[in-house]
């Protein structure tokens, strides 16, 4: 790893975020990419994949609820850890600084409503 | 449909700030703005100003003007600083979508090592990931070799060109009020208008002298000196020495507050807090046996690279706004001794976002900008009272021991019940508000740990050891 590079490195497949455990951070990533699967009849199926600057575990900070999926590095990914705790003691002070989170949730609404759409039309 | 929605976020930005009455002072599409001064605290506000602006549908004409070159090394590109970027800062800047590339930071740092006559113990970052930065703020030390890698200041400043700003290289050496507007004149160029002005330049700028005699209610901040040496030692040995830590000294030597040695690129960067600030009392810190424990084998004393003494500020600006003018990061309130990057981060964003959702008027900067600069100072009177508590400690050696033997036995221990190990973490490195800090300090398991281990340090004095 280069001694410039901040964040931490996951290998290839390495499990980042697991699926049911409680989490307290979202992270960004800082290099590469990772995928974000769900458990469906005992098989993995792919939701989407995520490249640098996007974010992942957005939920854990504003809601206590367990990781609704499991998130594993694509080749080599280097990610930044967000602290619940961090954030959002900023964005009490700096409301904006959600801007961008809201934007990226805003956005994964409008993926997922076309998805909907589209299951509906199918039937 | 992407128009309608367009044009539906134009219409309730309108409605928002129309809400003042046409006679407010506000900034309106094609509006200019000067920012003096382009270290962080010039460029985060540029920045946000512009990506701001952009939300609302505003179309800002903005000038940033700086007269160094970060692409050159020494001081002609250099803003004289620690270089560190903090944990907290880290974090902030990636939620913002700021991302600070390996070619920017010269060392991610994921631990800092704390020394003391009684010995020296290794204290890992929470979740033992690299999220403390290392950086030049300029080109690099006098002398420097390497070329492969970028300046902070530089960095930041290519974000906020690319954001739209126009750079205009020089020195402001005239400024005045004319019209209840600013005029800002570079050296040898013509005096421009603007409807905003946001000064961010170090506290020993010559341009704050420009705003005296203009009745603005204004006092710069009051400084002290610190001293900054860097030293030559090679990637390799760096790695070797000091690893991807930062080192912090609490050491007994009169007029030292606080010493830190920070691992960058090719060299380790000397930071020195204290009190008149000699050459005297940078040799008695080089030659003390805790600096030579933590720099040998490898190291053989050498004459540093680069050095210089700048004054930060340990008392904010009084009234650091005026109609179309604010200042901000050094030049109006910053934090005390930690963190200077992250509150010009703060103060420039709470600057930027007022002047664009709120208005430009002192009154505007009064009620949505000063807050934020009062936090910073309220905290930084905490700050104090801590800083005098670490004192205490460093001048008594039963304390330092029994900080240090409870520091060691926590490193076993789940990151919540490393009660000293967290304090120590976030007052030496800046990443949470000394307030914080002290109500952790105030905690009954805190002072009942702490007790038992200051008696038993009074009864069992022993040697130095090191815990890495």
């Amino acid at each position: 790893m280069d001694s410039g590079a901040l964040g931490k490195v996951y290998d290839d497949g390495e499990v980042i975020v697991k699926h049911g455990d409680v989490g307290d951070s979202m992270y960004v990533i800082q290099e590469g990419e990772v995928e974000v699967l769900v458990e469906e009849g005992g098989k993995e199926v792919r939701l989407r994949v995520l490249g640098e600057g996007e974010f992942l575990g957005e939920m854990a900070i504003f809601e206590r609820e367990v990781r609704s999926a499991t998130v594993r590095a694509l080749g080599k990914a280097r990610l930044l850890t967000v602290d619940r705790k961090n954030l959002l003691r900023r964005i009490h002070e700096d409301p904006s600084l959600a801007f961008r989170l809201l934007e990226t949730m805003s956005r994964r609404i409008r993926g997922l409503t076309n998805e909907v759409v589209k299951l509906k039309g199918g039937k | 449909m992407s128009s309608k929605a367009d044009k539906s976020s134009s219409d309730w930005a309108t409605a928002l700030r129309s809400e003042k009455g046409p006679d407010a002072l506000k900034l309106d599409d094609g509006s200019r703005v000067a920012v003096i001064g382009c270290g962080p605290a010039g460029s985060f506000f540029s920045y946000f100003l512009l990506d701001m602006a952009e939300r609302m549908g505003i179309d800002l004409r903005v000038d940033v003007f700086e007269s160094r070159d970060f692409s050159r090394p020494a001081p002609l590109g250099c803003n004289m600083c620690g270089g560190i970027v903090s944990e907290s800062l880290v974090q902030a800047l990636a939620a913002e979508g700021v991302s600070l590339p390996p070619t920017v930071v010269q060392r991610g740092i994921d631990s800092y090592m704390l020394h003391m006559d009684v010995g020296s113990v290794s204290i890992e970052t929470p979740v033992k990931e690299m999220r403390i930065g290392a950086v030049y703020r300029g080109s690099g030390p006098r002398g420097v070799e390497e070329t492969d890698w970028m300046s902070f200041d530089g960095h930041l400043q290519g974000l906020v060109l690319k954001k739209g700003a126009k750079l205009k290289h020089g020195r402001v050496d005239e400024i005045a009020l004319k019209g209840g507007k600013f005029q800002v004149k570079l050296k040898g160029g013509q005096p421009e208008t603007y409807d905003l002005v946001a000064v961010a330049v170090g506290i020993n700028s010559a341009t704050l002298k420009l705003f005296e005699g203009m009745s603005l209610g204004y006092e710069p901040p009051r400084g002290t000196k610190t001293f900054i040496r860097e030293y030559y030692l090679g990637r390799e040995a760096v790695g070797k020495i000091l690893g991807s830590s930062m080192h912090v000294f609490l050491l007994d030597i009169p007029r030292l507050e606080f010493a830190a040695i920070i691992p960058k690129g090719d060299y380790m960067t000397l930071c020195l807090l204290g009190q008149d600030i000699d050459n005297k009392l940078v040799e008695s810190f080089m030659n003390s046996p805790e600096v030579e424990r933590c720099l040998s084998p490898e190291w053989s004393s050498s004459e540093g690279a680069c050095q210089c003494s700048p004054r930060i500020s340990v008392k904010g600006a009084r009234r650091p706004f005026a109609d179309r003018l604010v200042f901000i990061g050094d030049c109006g309130v910053t934090r005390l001794y930690k963190d200077g990057i992250g509150a010009a981060y703060r103060t420039a964003k709470a600057a930027a976002t007022t002047a664009v959702l709120q208005g430009v008027s002192a009154a505007d900067f009064e009620r949505h900008y000063w807050p934020v600069c009062r936090t910073i100072e309220n905290d930084n009177a905490i700050g104090r009272l801590s800083f005098v508590a670490t004192r205490q400690i460093q001048k008594r050696r039963f304390a330092r021991r029994a900080v240090f033997r409870m520091t060691v036995a926590e490193q076993k221990e789940d990151g919540h019940r490393r009660r000293m190990s967290m304090v120590l973490w976030d007052m030496f490195t800046g990443s949470a508000p000394y307030r914080e800090v002290f109500l952790r300090m105030m905690r009954p398991g805190f002072w009942g740990r702490l007790i038992w281990n200051i008696v038993v340090s009074l009864l069992s004095p022993g040697r130095a050891t090191s815990k890495r």
